[in-house]
């Protein structure tokens, strides 16, 4: 993702956009890249041509890389740390009787 | 496909940390670099560290696009459909990877008019193997055999690049390229299998040119490699130049075996105690020639590259121009 790129930066350039690709029905749309395009439209013809060409997908998304506002890399430890010395949040933390272990 | 002459490029004197606050953000880079962890585009990062990734990553980018041309040539001239559609299916690859790189390449800060700008200066290299003519139709299945072979030998270790989004790019046109290589041997295959005594000279022609050219493509000796060790120290480059080197050359001898075909080398050689193949010695001279621009298509390809780009001015700005169009009418309405 690139945030140096913007439209107001590069006017002659086309505006950059993350693409999302649905592997198949069932499952979530992914991040897999991105591209240069115009416009929407075109993002999502350029995405299909870059990104599925064989079978990789059955709908992506397209979204404009400045229109994504991501958490700062600074700010990892305070964000995602807390959480570290919460263990009693996974289902393995619970020590059950043998016979009932498996529940 | 593609790396090669990725560590080629002026020698950068690191600079000397800073600050206090400079030097522990350094010291927690290597740290995660030291355990195999990646680093992500808005990491802190070293300036050389993204200097080094933004010049290998760009020139990866530009030998896909620039590997385009000497494919191109071929695609109105392939023997059947079949093959026709085998090659512009390749090439619209190439076009693919190319487009995964630049994107991995601006995330370190650079645009993508300023990588292009560099490639049709001049100012950025790409891998010299794409300066060789491609003369028989026996050549496109060499390439594929032979380059992309290469190219796959250097481009698995990049999948376990300490860079994220450029290892993530490789783990996609790693998994493409591996249909690259074996079309090419089947291309070659049905040739020495079913082919006339030209055809089959004809492939025999195409190896004893691309040879040597494709071991060059895992770049100069260990020795003298300009940035490897910094660069393995890194982890940009996981395998040096020469163990890739050997390790295609041993693969590639027995492949060549059962084509049929013999390799371009009087010296090549099993040899049972390293438990590999020796080989000759490689003309380097050539290699610096090709690479300072005067290989027999070094100028061609620069020109045709640019007159695309040229050629193409007129339906950016036109498709610009019609997204403007749309979003004013739309704010109108």
């Amino acid at each position: 993702m690139n945030t140096s790129t913007t439209a107001t930066t590069t006017r002659s350039e086309w505006p950059l956009w993350e693409i999302f690709v649905r592997p198949k029905a069932g499952l979530d749309h992914k991040h897999c890249g991105s591209l240069h395009a115009p416009d929407a439209k075109m993002a999502v013809q350029m995405a299909r041509e870059v990104y599925t060409r064989r079978q990789e997908g059955s709908s992506v998304w397209v979204v404009r890389s400045s229109d994504i506002v991501a958490s700062d890399p600074g700010d990892k430890d305070m964000l995602f740390d807390p959480a570290e010395d919460k263990v009693y949040r996974h289902p393995t933390f619970y020590e059950l009787p043998e016979a009932v272990n498996h529940m | 496909m593609y790396t090669q002459a990725m560590d080629l490029g002026p020698k950068e004197e690191r600079k000397a940390v800073r600050s206090a606050e400079e030097a522990e953000l350094e010291r927690r880079f290597d740290e995660t670099i030291d355990a195999g962890g990646f680093i992500e585009a808005k990491d802190w990062m070293p300036d050389h560290y993204r200097k080094t990734l933004v010049r290998q990553i760009s020139q990866h980018a530009h030998s896909e696009i620039v590997g385009m041309l000497p494919e191109g040539n071929w695609v109105t001239r392939a023997p059947t459909l079949k093959r026709k559609a085998i090659l512009l299916a390749k090439i619209q690859d190439e076009g693919g990877h190319g487009l995964y790189l630049y994107a991995a390449a601006e995330t370190l800060g650079v645009s993508r008019d300023q990588l292009l700008d560099a490639l049709h200066s001049g100012k950025a290299k790409y891998s010299s193997i794409f300066n060789y003519p491609t003369l028989n139709w026996a050549d496109i299945g060499v390439i594929g055999w032979l380059v992309d072979g290469a190219a796959i030998m250097n481009q698995v270790p990049l999948t376990r690049c300490s860079y994220a989004p450029y290892a993530r790019a490789m783990v996609r046109i790693c998994r493409e390229e591996s249909f690259h290589q074996r079309q090419g041997f089947d291309a070659l295959n049905v040739m020495m299998r079913e082919g006339s005594a030209a055809q089959k000279a004809m492939v025999q022609d195409a190896v004893n040119r691309w040879w040597w050219p494709s071991l060059m493509m895992f770049g100069p000796p260990d020795g003298e490699s300009v940035h490897g060790a910094q660069s393995a120290r890194w982890g940009i480059k996981r395998i040096s130049n020469d163990d890739l080197r050997q390790k295609f050359i041993d693969a590639t001898a027995d492949q060549a075996k059962v084509l049929g075909v013999s390799l371009p080398d009087p010296l090549l050689k099993w040899n049972a105690e390293r438990g590999h193949y020796d080989f000759g010695p490689i003309d380097w001279d050539e290699f610096w020639r090709v690479v300072g621009g005067n290989g027999p298509c070094n100028r061609e390809r620069l020109a045709a590259r640019v007159q695309a780009w040229d050629d193409g001015a007129w339906v950016r700005d036109a498709a610009l121009a019609h997204a403007r169009k749309q979003a004013t009418k739309e704010e109108a309405a």
